[in-house]
């Protein structure tokens, strides 16, 4: 660990009323000379404070005490962007790290983007968060040039303070703010060579360590406010049900509760709007919980009270098992197939997932006296929060003030409003400010939950053991049902998290989908659609190397092919490569096989096993980055036991190594809860699982007594980090359960199977 | 009813019911929300603190059988945030979102107390009521033996 230690502790509470002021510079950056580039955007005007202060963007204030505030506009969830955010402005800046301090940014859409999920933080933030340390930089130097009267070419920023090596001058940071008075920020700005960087690269240890360590941390759940009631919302059991009567007598009786307020009804689609129900308003969460339960209400349950996943799931079987939608082709699957020496085919399916995050979705809200709303809450979008709240309460979405807290975990679930929007409606009907905490059944049970897929999978193999045709077809509901009734199957984007992204050397592919309608609210979960995609594809290529007689190892290698990019585009695939160019993150099978070779090296593939343990191995692109899992296991009086795991990540450029360890050390936790444990079921349109006795997630007792990580050293850009841990740890679970026993699953999760 | 009990060394008389769990007793009426709600069935650990020294899971543990009673929550269990349990959490850098690290905090140091250099197994058995759906746990098992370490 690095001897840096954080010197800021952030109260989240403290930043309203803090614009306008002070010293305002315009920052007007080109792109000129700078493809690819970001801008970071101007700042209104720096934060009130009681000295001065310059603010060159929106993510840079520079104070005249010296510390340089860097504004995270992310949220963090546990991914660490709150330390490596800042990692990359304070480095680009040559800020001293003992001398910054992190300010969580609200919801404004002068920050860009904040929506804090696809692995986007770094990806698609890293040039524009050191543009803005640069040019932070660049205008710090300029304003000592003029002060000093000497050209800039004979000053060097360095260590928190600007330099003039021939007259032996220096000025700190926070010294030159007042002569940055007028100072234009620059126009184009060199960004420092890697060699030189101080902190990008560096396993920094995390800024809220302290706070995380003594409960001082604040969460969404933990927000408390003058006249603030607690409520609890008894949701439709079955999505798009109504009231159709309640009685709340007995529930206003229960000591504590104030008010029973009826929510508004579902309307279909969801998106992020409440799903309707009652709500018990109180002077404590108890008392909100005890009314609630005291609640007498007779529902509509609606249309989708039909549901009921063992139908669905063959259902969707039977699509799997039929012609499908072609999303990709190329040479002809069928003749390829009638001349193959064998022909080996496969039915994979999963099950409906819930994120289950520790911390449920909370937030609190209050109307304020110019007719907003002020919300608190644990999102990892705070402009959807702005969104989805101005238009529930009819007013303009920059009257919605949000705050961000820390996020007790987010898994794609925060990304949604719904539970701020339920807060802000409450607090309008009662005219108090409102905290709105979900039960862990609520969680569970009315989440914008994974969605349940079946896969159906047919190769042929020649006399050679060679692969020669590959059939895929994916049937599951898709996200795209959350925000339009037309939404019928998977979308494009959907499928190329997995299916039409494959990155194998295989003449004759065609990859299909089906339809499939949804009946709960469907949303993402980290890695979405590459959970059940790649548990298919890598454990039927394991299957496939068996069938060719081959090491499933060497058998990836084989299937990946001579070192080329591919581009799915030209196989007729609609395919948006995580919304980057396929240039600077292509799909590489170079970079695909290195990664085979060295997670097999570390595991130690090929060596000597005792009798009943196996080594499983997968491999799977996602978010821009290539991760591979080999997962050593054996069965013990009946239960499956996962005894290491080893990852190794191609994210091409990384800032803080230590970050990335602990996301695939967490993805290989995440991927093992999902593929032990995690299934969601629904009868007459009811999720029938509520709690952890019911959906149970990996605890300490089932973990893995080592997790080795390896981070690839690529001169690329940076990919994702914290979903693509997750996609390849279940199937390199069941392809090791198969060298350990012989016995291949192919449906998740193994509780079902008796091993777990 | 009032109940009188003692929450990291001051007390406090509580005016609420007799059925309320210990834990929104401490967070909505004492006000320290270091104690997390995650399951209300203790079914997950982040709702750990120790009741005259003992780990007990607040979120099912009623008001009325803490009467009288010493609870230290994890904003009492150092002055300064420095027990050695703290220490080795930020040593590890073991936090991802953080949330269930409090009741990771209160039941690994309760471990300590009771067994001082704990195995591999003490630790997954002592450990496992509380759930981290980050995946910390093999830096949780180097944290704590870490900490048994430094109180050795």
């Amino acid at each position: 660990m690095s001897g840096i230690k954080r010197i800021s502790r952030r109260e989240f509470l403290d930043q309203t009323g803090r614009a306008g002021g002070g010293l305002v510079l315009a920052l007007t950056l080109t792109a000129c000379g700078r493809s690819g580039q970001d801008t970071p955007p101007a700042a209104d005007g720096p934060p009130a404070s009681a000295g001065r202060n310059v603010m060159p963007n929106v993510y840079v204030n520079i104070r005249d005490d010296g510390i340089v505030e860097i504004h995270c506009h992310r949220s963090e969830m546990g991914q660490g962007i709150r330390t490596c955010m800042p990692q990359v402005v304070a480095d680009e800046m040559e800020a001293d790290w003992d001398r910054i301090e992190v300010v969580q940014a609200p919801g404004d859409e002068k920050y860009g983007d904040q929506n804090t999920d696809g692995s986007t933080s770094i990806r698609r933030h890293f040039d524009l968060l050191r543009t803005a340390g640069a040019s932070a930089r660049e205008m710090l130097v300029t304003a000592a040039a003029a002060s000093w009267g000497v050209p800039t070419t004979e000053l060097v920023a360095r260590e928190h303070a600007v330099h003039h090596e021939a007259s032996g001058r220096s000025a700190d940071f926070g010294e030159l703010v007042a002569a940055s008075d007028g100072i234009e920020v620059p126009e184009s700005v060199d960004f420092k060579s890697a060699a030189d960087y101080r902190y990008i690269g560096k396993p920094l240890d995390l800024l809220d360590n302290f706070v995380m360590s003594t409960g001082e941390a604040v969460y969404g759940i933990d927000v408390a406010i003058p006249e603030m009631l607690h409520a609890s919302i008894e949701r439709p059991p079955v999505l798009g049900g109504r009231v159709l009567t309640f009685d709340d007598q007995a529930a206003l009786a229960v000591a504590g509760v104030r008010q029973v307020v009826r929510m508004p009804d579902f309307e279909a689609p969801p998106l992020y709007k409440p799903v309707g129900g009652v709500a018990v308003l109180a002077d404590d969460s108890w008392s909100a919980l005890r009314g609630r339960e005291a609640l007498s209400i007779e529902w509509d349950h609606g249309d989708n009270a039909i549901y009921d996943s063992e139908v669905y799931r063959r259902q969707l079987t039977e699509t799997a098992n039929r012609d499908g939608k072609v999303a990709l082709q190329r040479g002809d699957v069928d003749a390829a197939l009638a001349d193959a020496e064998r022909v080996v085919e496969a039915d994979y399916y999963a099950p409906h997932l819930a994120h289950a995050s520790m911390e449920p979705p909370a937030a609190t809200a209050r109307m304020t006296e110019d007719g907003g709303c002020e919300i608190w809450a644990c999102t990892q979008d705070p402009q959807s929060v702005q969104q989805t709240v101005g238009a529930l309460l009819g007013i303009d979405k920059q009257q919605v003030t949000v705050h961000v807290t820390l996020l007790g975990g987010g898994f794609g679930r925060k990304s949604k409003a719904d539970f701020s929007a339920e807060a802000a409606f409450l607090a309008r009907e009662t005219g108090r400010p409102v905290k709105v905490t979900w039960t862990r059944e609520d969680d569970i049970r009315n989440g914008y939950l994974h969605t349940v897929s079946a896969q159906h999978l047919k190769a042929g193999i020649d006399a050679q053991g060679n692969t020669t045709a590959w059939l895929h077809r994916s049937v599951f509901p898709s996200i795209g049902s959350t925000f339009s009734t037309e939404a019928t199957g998977p979308g494009a984007g959907e499928l190329g998290l997995g299916v039409t992204d494959n990155p194998f050397a295989i003449p004759n592919m065609r990859l299909e989908s089906g339809d499939a309608e949804a009946h709960l609210r469907i949303g993402w979960l980290r890695s979405v659609s590459n959970i059940y995609h790649a548990f298919a594809v890598c454990g039927f290529a394991d299957e496939l190397a068996h069938a060719a007689g081959a090491d499933p190892r060497d058998y990836l290698l084989q299937l990946a092919g001579p070192a080329r990019t591919i581009d799915p585009n030209e196989d007729g695939a609609e395919y948006s490569n995580y919304g980057q160019s396929l240039e600077t993150h292509p799909i590489d099978t170079a970079r695909y096989a290195a990664v085979v070779n060295k997670v097999s090296e570390m595991a130690g593939w090929g060596r000597n096993l005792p009798e009943g343990r196996g080594l499983g191995i997968a491999v799977h692109r996602s978010f821009l980055s290539t991760v591979g899992t080999v997962a050593e296991v054996s069965v013990e009086r009946g239960r499956l036991v996962v005894h290491e795991l080893w990852f190794a990540i191609d994210a091409g450029l990384v800032v803080n190594p230590d970050r990335v360890a602990a996301q695939m050390e967490g993805a290989g936790i995440f991927g093992m809860s999902l593929a032990l444990h995690g299934e969601l079921t629904a009868k007459e349109g009811r999720v029938v699982e509520g709690n952890f006795d019911t959906y149970p997630v990996l605890r300490i007792n089932e973990a893995p007594k080592a997790i080795h990580v390896h981070i690839m050293e690529v001169d690329a850009p940076p990919g994702g980090v914290g979903e693509p841990g997750v996609p390849p740890v279940a199937p390199a679970i069941v392809n090791a359960y198969f060298a350990a026993t012989g016995n291949r699953v192919r449906e998740l999760p193994l509780r079902n199977a008796g091993l777990a | 009813m009032a109940v009188e009990l003692t929450i990291n060394g001051k007390a406090h008389t509580l005016d609420v019911d007799s059925a309320m769990p210990l834990l929104w007793a401490i967070r909505d009426i004492v006000g320290l929300t270091g104690t997390k709600y995650g399951c209300g069935k203790a079914l997950c650990g982040t709702c750990v603190v120790h009741l005259d020294g003992q780990p007990v899971r607040s979120c099912n543990f009623p008001i009325s059988a803490a009467a009288g009673r010493t609870i230290t929550t994890i904003e009492g269990l150092s002055e300064d945030g420095n027990h050695p349990v703290q220490r080795a959490w930020r040593e590890f850098n073991v936090p991802q979102c953080g949330y269930c690290q409090s009741g990771q905090i209160m039941s690994a140091a309760a471990l300590l107390e009771r067994n001082p250099k704990p195995s591999d197994a003490d630790i997954d058995t002592a450990m496992s009521g509380n759930i981290c759906r980050c995946g910390t746990y093999t830096r949780i098992r180097q944290a704590i033996h870490k900490a048994a370490e430094e109180l050795a």
